[in-house]
C-alpha cells in the first residue's frame, strides 16, 4: 500500500518537473525528448490505474510516433526558438489566477476518488460490467464498450483520424507532384 | 544515416517482430489489453523505424503514399461497411447481433471486423502523415 502511494508521488512529482523544466527550455529538439519523456511517465502513469489500454496508446502515440513526427517537423523548421522579449503583463496574470482559483474551487465538489457509489460508476458502468461477458462474450470490458456499445462514437473516433491524415495531405502533401509538374514543363 | 550500422542491423531486426505484436495486439484485443486504434499505431511504428533508418524514400518503395491514403479510406468503409450491412440484415446500424444466426457470435465477427477497419485506417494515417513530413524535409 505503502509503495504504490510512492509510485504515485514519484511519478506525479516527476511529470511535474517535466512540464517545468518544458517550460523552460529553448532548444526545440531537447524539447521535443522531454516531450517524449513526459508521455512515457503519464503512460507508467496510466498502466498504475490499471488502465493497461490507455497506457498503451500513450506509449505507442505519445512516447513515439508524435515524437518522431515532432523531429520531422523540426527538421523543416530548425530547432531555435525565437526569443521573444516578455515583458510583465498584468491582465493575463489575472485571468490565470482568477481561472486557477475557479476550478480549484470547483475541486470541493467533486466525487471523492475512485468511490464505487460516484456518478461514474452507477450509471451504465454496471450494466457493461454485468452484462458484456453475457452479450458479447468478450472477455476485455474496454473492447466490447468501445467497439460494440459505444460503436457509433469509434466510428466517428475513426473518421476524425482519417480526415485528420487526408487534411495534412491535402495541405502539405502535393509539393512533389507540384515539382515534377514543373520538370515536365522544364523538359518539354 | 548512411554510417549507423549497429542501428541498421537491430533495426531491421526489430521491425518483422514490432509488427507482429502489432498483429498480435490487432486480433488479441478482445481477450487482453489492446484494440484496433492501439495495434495500428504500434503496426506504423514498424515504418516509423524504417523510415528513420533508411530513409523515406526506400520506405515509398515498400508502401507507396497513394497506396496509404486508399488504405485509410479502406479502413473507415470496412467500419461503416458492417453498420450497413447490420442494417441490411434487418439490424439497427451497427448492430451486430443480426450478423450471424446467434447474436454472440454475431457480435464477435462484428467487433473483430471493425477493429480491423480501425487498425487499418491508423495504421496507415500514421505512415501517411510520417510519409508526408519526411518527404518535405528531403532536399530536392
Amino acid at each position: 500500500m505503502m509503495l504504490a502511494h510512492l509510485i504515485d508521488i514519484f511519478l506525479l512529482v516527476f511529470l511535474a518537473v517535466i512540464s517545468v523544466a518544458l517550460l523552460r527550455i529553448k532548444d526545440l529538439l531537447t524539447a521535443v525528448m522531454i516531450f517524449g519523456i513526459y508521455s512515457l511517465t503519464s503512460a507508467s502513469l496510466f498502466m498504475v490505474l490499471a488502465a493497461a489500454d490507455v497506457a498503451f496508446t500513450e506509449a505507442a502515440v505519445g512516447a513515439g510516433i508524435s515524437i518522431i513526427l515532432m523531429l520531422a517537423t523540426l527538421a523543416i523548421t530548425g530547432r531555435e526558438e525565437k526569443i521573444v522579449e516578455r515583458k510583465f503583463k498584468l491582465l493575463p496574470l489575472i485571468i490565470v489566477s482568477i481561472t486557477g482559483a475557479t476550478l480549484l474551487y470547483g475541486i470541493r465538489d467533486l466525487p471523492p476518488f475512485g468511490v464505487a457509489s460516484n456518478p461514474a460508476q452507477v450509471h451504465v458502468a454496471p450494466r457493461y460490467i454485468e452484462q458484456s461477458a453475457v452479450e458479447t462474450d468478450i472477455p476485455n470490458i474496454v473492447t466490447s464498450v468501445l467497439a460494440s456499445y459505444r460503436g457509433f462514437d469509434t466510428l466517428g473516433e475513426v473518421v476524425v483520424i482519417f480526415t485528420a491524415g487526408i487534411g495534412v495531405a491535402l495541405l502539405i502533401g502535393r509539393r512533389r507532384r507540384l515539382l515534377t509538374a514543373k520538370e515536365a514543363s522544364r523538359h518539354e | 544515416m548512411n554510417d549507423h550500422l549497429i542501428l541498421r542491423v537491430v533495426g531491421k531486426f526489430l521491425i518483422p517482430y514490432v509488427m507482429l505484436f502489432g498483429l498480435y495486439v490487432q486480433f488479441h484485443g478482445d481477450f487482453g489489453p489492446g484494440g484496433g486504434f492501439q495495434a495500428g499505431a504500434i503496426f506504423a511504428c514498424g515504418f516509423v523505424i524504417h523510415t528513420l533508418l533508411f530513409g523515406s524514400r526506400s520506405t515509398e518503395q515498400i508502401v507507396s503514399i497513394g497506396f496509404l491514403r486508399v488504405i485509410s479510406a479502406l479502413g473507415v468503409l470496412v467500419y461503416a461497411g458492417v453498420g450497413v450491412a447490420s442494417l441490411l440484415l434487418g439490424g439497427e446500424f451497427l448492430n451486430y447481433n443480426v450478423l450471424a444466426a446467434d447474436p454472440i457470435t454475431g457480435q464477435h465477427i462484428g467487433i473483430i471486423v471493425v477493429e480491423f477497419g480501425v487498425g487499418l485506417t491508423v495504421a496507415s494515417t500514421i505512415t501517411l502523415l510520417l510519409m508526408i513530413f519526411a518527404e518535405r524535409g528531403l532536399p530536392s
